[in-house]
Order: structure tokens, then sequence, then C-alpha cells
């Protein structure tokens, strides 16, 4: 079983800041951190395998510093770490973001067959969820979105079934091998590092590589050449009027407060129980 | 590509169980602006099994056509058949715009079809419009970071694609004296060729916390100052009978599950009275429940950007006023020795 995730450095939208001069994102505010999502697709990877036996690559495209999130997922149990790296993946929107990445998996594959790529649900920084599905139909493997258990990988059979988040509940998915699926946090705690993984990590060098290293590649495809969409403007919303503030010490306020509410009649009411 | 040879406003018509789901209808008040702007049809396309009867409602919502695809292969979304359909439509009738609910399925969907007709999609957008001259699609989102949203724009593709939060546009009256033009389109579907198989939909209302449908809901964030002082939250909401919401932030520090989430990556809630606790009001946050009747806003910091979309606004530190409006409600309850119920 080789199983390969695809892992995004983001910056921590936790602590990140705009500037407010020139709406744009400050980086140097932000430190990188493996998006969580994709922390979580490692460890599920780290649990197939537990069953199944075989391989797991991370998979990521970035700047050079990305190495920081391929030893990262090798510190949760990743076997073995690829970054693609290139000016002219820069700029990329998720369609080209999903053909750079596709192409890489196509070179993977050819070293070591391909039974499984998981990714993240969604990215933290661009939050779109559209990078998963974009590289299953690239290379024609059924996607699965919004996993959140994965109950039995059936090597014999080469099926998969999984339990698929839905807006009131899930739904339970045979699908075959090879598949993509993308992964909601819940589908597993992400366990402590053992010693041993984090030494292999510190030393850990990823292997990389450039466009030229690719296969076929359409370079019209790749980076902000290949994306069809581009950020028009920034702005700031409309602010809202805004209500009223209501004044006094703690207790005037509240009283103030009920005093709304209960005016509210239509809101609702106190119903007298006998 | 030649973009004049598409034209046409389409929206994505999901249904379950013969259900039309609530952000169609609304997609389709939202789509019906940007047709009357671009001076095209607006069209709504349903794909399922056994569901024609549905068009005739597409069309009391603002649709001018409905493009209909019934198989049995497509009884339950799957991104494999339901994508060949909507390929299927998008090649043979070059829509110019086309809109899908950003739910599991419609992003799903999306984001497969965007692939194959290699052109521009949209995330979780919150704010739609079309500039005339272009007809340009501009859909905005809050992108990362503060209170910045960025319209996004596809220049050199068609058809122009975007994903649309739920509760954030809003439905038509339906009219059930509109007239439409039904147009069915036949399509060759194997059960056998399908790699994915649906074995069992499990509708977990238990899980469920129901935010989208509460009524009164207590919204707690991380001016809670850690999860002790969060069940305040919970003590409040127990009271007045209400659901608990929470932030991103309070959800990441594992103060409560991801479905109580509020915002643009958890739920888009309306409820009569939304109570937003220790929560600064980021514009992420702000998109899931800023549509709520009445929005009352406690915080201890007078320049919160959350006092912009309250109607009242208490400043003061939470920890002391929730414990005094908890004190409040049960007093009234004793008084009027009776329940509160929500109409
Ligand atoms: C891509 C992306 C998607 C996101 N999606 C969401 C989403 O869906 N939902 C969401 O909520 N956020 C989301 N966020 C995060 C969002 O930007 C904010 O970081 C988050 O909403 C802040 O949460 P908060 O208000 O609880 O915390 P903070 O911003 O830390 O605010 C805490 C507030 O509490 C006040 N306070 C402190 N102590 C007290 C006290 N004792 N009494 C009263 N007030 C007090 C402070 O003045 C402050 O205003 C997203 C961010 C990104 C980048
Ligand atoms: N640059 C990247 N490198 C590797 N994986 C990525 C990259 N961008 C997105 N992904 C994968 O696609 C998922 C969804 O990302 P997004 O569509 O950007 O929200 C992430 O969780 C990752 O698994």
């Amino acid at each position: 079983m080789h199983i390969v995730v695809c892992v995004k450095q983001v910056p921590d939208t936790k602590i990140i800041k705009i500037n407010p001069k020139t709406n744009t994102l400050d980086r140097r505010s932000a430190p990188a951190i493996l998006n969580p999502y994709d922390a979580h697709a490692v460890q599920e990877a780290v649990k197939i395998r537990e069953k199944t036996g075989g391989t797991i690559s991370v998979l990521s495209m970035g700047p050079p510093q990305a190495t920081a999130v391929i030893k990262k997922s090798i510190e949760i149990g990743a076997d073995r770490g690829y970054l693609i790296t290139d000016r002219a993946f820069a700029g990329a929107d998720t369609l080209a973001t999903s053909y750079a990445l596709s192409k890489a998996l196509e070179r993977i594959g050819k070293e070591l067959p391909v039974d499984i790529v998981i990714c993240g649900k969604h990215a933290i920084d661009g939050d779109t969820g559209q990078v998963g599905p974009g590289i299953a139909r690239r290379l024609d493997i059924p996607p699965i979105t919004n996993v959140i258990e994965v109950v039995e990988v059936n090597q014999q059979e080469q099926t998969v079934l999984m339990k698929r988040k839905l807006a009131n509940g899930y739904e339970l998915i045979q699908t075959e091998i090879p598949c993509l699926m993308t992964v909601e946090k819940e589908i597993n705690e992400i366990e402590y590092s053992p010693m041993p993984n984090m030494i292999k990590a510190a030393r850990y060098e990823p292997i990389i590589w450039a466009v030229s290293d690719l296969e076929n590649v359409d370079r019209t495809q790749l980076g902000l050449k290949g994306s069809p969409t581009i950020v028009g403007k920034m702005f700031t919303p409309p602010r809202p009027e805004g209500g009223k503030k209501l004044e006094g010490t703690t207790d005037e306020q509240v009283n103030q407060l009920m005093d709304i509410l209960l005016e509210n009649k239509d809101l609702f009411t106190l119903q007298s129980s006998n | 590509m030649n973009l004049d040879d598409y034209r046409g406003v389409w929206v994505f018509i999901e249904q379950n169980n013969q259900k039309i789901e609530d952000v169609s209808l609304e997609l389709l008040g939202a789509g019906r602006k940007l047709a009357d702007k671009l001076n095209v049809p607006l069209a709504g396309f349903l794909l399922g099994d056994e569901i024609k009867p549905l068009a005739n409602q597409v069309i009391a919502y603002g649709a001018d056509e409905v493009y209909v695809i019934d198989h049995p292969v497509l009884k339950h979304y799957r991104t494999e058949s339901f994508m060949k359909g909507v390929m299927l439509l998008a090649q043979k009738y070059m829509p110019e715009i086309i809109l899908y609910g950003a739910t599991p399925n419609g992003k799903d969907l999306a984001s497969a079809v965007a692939t194959d007709l290699v052109t521009g999609l949209t995330a979780d957008t919150t704010m739609l419009d079309v500039d005339v001259d272009s007809r340009l699609l501009e859909a905005s989102r809050p992108a990362f970071g503060g209170n910045i949203m960025a319209t996004i724009l596809c220049k050199k593709h068609r058809p122009q694609m975007a994903t649309v939060r739920p509760k954030v546009m809003k439905a038509l009256e339906p009219d059930s004296s509109r007239h439409g033009k039904i147009i069915e389109e036949k399509i060759t579907l194997n059960e056998e060729d399908m790699r994915t198989k649906v074995l069992q939909i499990v509708n977990d209302v238990t899980k469920k916390t129901n935010l989208a449908d509460a009524h009164v809901i207590v919204c707690g964030g991380k001016g809670m100052g850690d999860y002790q002082n969060f069940q305040l939250i919970h003590d409040f909401a127990e009271t007045i009978g209400a659901s608990v919401g929470g932030t991103r932030d309070v959800v990441e520090a594992g103060w409560l599950p991801h479905e109580q989430q509020v915002g643009q990556t958890g739920e888009t809630v309306t409820p009569k009275i939304y109570f937003a606790i220790g929560i600064s009001g980021a514009i992420q946050h702000v998109v899931g429940m800023k549509n709520s009747e009445l929005i009352i806003a406690i915080n201890k910091d007078p320049n919160a950007p959350i006092f912009d979309v309250a109607t009242y606004g208490i400043v003061g530190d939470a920890l002391e006023i929730v414990p005094v409006l908890i004190e409040q409600f049960k007093r009234l309850k004793n008084e009027k020795g009776g329940e509160i119920t929500y109409a």
C-alpha cells in the first residue's frame, strides 16, 4: 500500500496581521505551520499503514522553507517527502495547484504506484477545499471529500469503505483503489510522535523537484499563468451603523437589557407552568 | 475560447430525497438579480432520480428555464455521475455563470467540474455582483486574516463559477403563476461503471446541534478566557433555553466541537436573538451571524468590531455580566413560575 498525503505550509491565521495601508497579508507576522487538516491526513495515513503495511509519502508545493512541513509530517510518521518548488509554480490558484501536484504525483507513481491520496478538507489560508477534488479529476480517480472515518481498507478487493460527512449526518461509501480522500479534523486525534520519528525528522532531507524534474508538463498551466481566477480588489466591508451601546454600571446595563428583551414580546414569552 | 459564446446564469439545484435545499432557492434569488442585470435568462439545473416534479418549484422561485436530468443512477449524489451530467449540460448550453451552494456536495461537485471545464471557481462566496460592461462575475469572500473581503474574478475562462454560502443570499417569495421552460436532457449512465457506491445514508440528528434552526443562540468567544469560564456560556444558554455556539478560536482551543462553530468555516445562523459574548467580531465570524434579528454583544473593548453589527452592546466584563444575566433570568422564571418559550 502506497499512500501519498498532500501537505501545505500555511501561515498561522490565528496570529496573522493585515497591513491596513496595502490590505495585504503581512507574512512576517505569522509563523508558518503545517495546515492542521493535513496533519490529520498524515495521521490517518499512519493509522491505515498500521493495518495494511506499506509506505507513506508526503508531497508539498511551496517555497524552499516548506521543507519544514515535510519534516513535521515525518515526525507524525510519514516515510518520505517530496517538495516541488520552482518560481514557475508561484501565484497558483486551486486549478494550477492541482495541476502541479498531479504532475508530481504521476512522477511519484512511476517510482512506486500510488494507491491512496489523502488531502486535508481545506487549507486554513486559502480555505477552498478545491485542490483535493481537482487532483482526483486530473488523475482520474474517485474523490471522496469530507471523510470522517476510514472503516476498512480491503487490499484483496482493492476497495476502501469510509464515512463521508453530510450536512445532517453521514453516508457510508465504498470506492475503488486507487482513490483520493479529503479528511475532516474529527477523523482522528494527532498522537504524540515517538522519539525515533523525531530523530528521523530532524535529520531528514526531502526530495526536491523543480518543474524540469517533472514529465509532460504544460508550463502554461502552472502558477499565475495557469490560474483562471485573480483577485480583483480587496476591500473592507462597509461598516454597518452599529446599534445602541448601553451605559451605566454593570447592573444598570443588565437591567436595561432585560427591559429591552422583555419589551420585545414577539421574541419570547414566559409561559406560566400552571 | 470565445467568451461571447457563453450566455445565461445557471444555478445548481441541490435536492435530497426530492426536497430542494434552501441554499438553492436562495441562489435562485441571487441569480435572478445577476440575470436581470446581464439581460439573460436564469436557469436552474436539476439532477436526480424522479425529480422532474421539482422543476415547477424552481420556476416559482425565479428561474426562466429548468434543465432536468432524471436517471436512476443519479439517486444519490456521487461526484462521478453528477459531474457527467453537469459537464454534458455546461458544454451543450454554455452558460456564462454557474452558482452552487457551498454545501459538502455542492463544493465537491463544483471543484470537480471546474477542473474538467478548465475554469475558475471561487469558494465560499458571501457577496455576488456582476459588472454589466465586462459581464464579469464579482464573487467576494472574506480573505485570510483580518476584516478584509477579496473580490475574485475569472476574466478569460467560461463559465465563471462560484460556490456560495448558505443563508447569506435571500430567496424570492415563490410565485406559482410564473412561467418557465422545462428542458429534459438524456444521459447514458451505467451503475456497473460507477467506481463509488453509496451503501447507506445515516441522518444523525443527535450529532446535529441544530444551530442553523435555533431561535436563540448564545455564542461565546475567546474572551471568556478559559474552558472553565466558558461554562458560563453553557449555563446562560441552558437558563434561557438557547443553543450554544462558539468562534473558531473557541473550537480550536477545544472548548466546543466543530459542529458548534459559527462563521465562514462553520455554520451560518439567523436566530431571533444572538448573544455574542467575548467575541471580537472578525469578518469570518460576522458573515455567519450578521443576519440574526437581534444581536446583543458583550465585550470589554469598546472598539471591538462586533459592536458595529450589534443591535445592543454592553461594554464590560463578560465574567461579571453573564452571571448577573443568569441570575436575572432565573429570578424571572421563579417569579412567573414558568419556562421561556420562543415564538
Ligand atoms: C480562513 C479563515 C476562516 C475563519 N473562519 C472562522 C469562522 O468560521 N468562525 C469564526 O468565529 N472565526 C473564523 N476565523 C477566525 C477569525 O478571523 C477570528 O480569529 C475569530 O473569530 C476570533 O475569535 P474570538 O472573537 O473568539 O477571539 P478574539 O478575536 O481573541 O476576541 C476576543 C474578544 O473578547 C474580548 N474580551 C476579552 N476578555 C473579555 C471579558 N472578560 N469580557 C468581555 N469581553 C472580553 C476582547 O476584547 C476581544 O474582542 C477564520 C479565520 C480564517 C483566516
Ligand atoms: N501547495 C500545496 N501543496 C500540497 N498540498 C496542497 C497544496 N495546496 C493544497 N493542498 C492540499 O489540498 C488541500 C485543500 O487545500 P485548499 O483547496 O487550498 O483548501 C490541503 O489540505 C492539502 O492537502
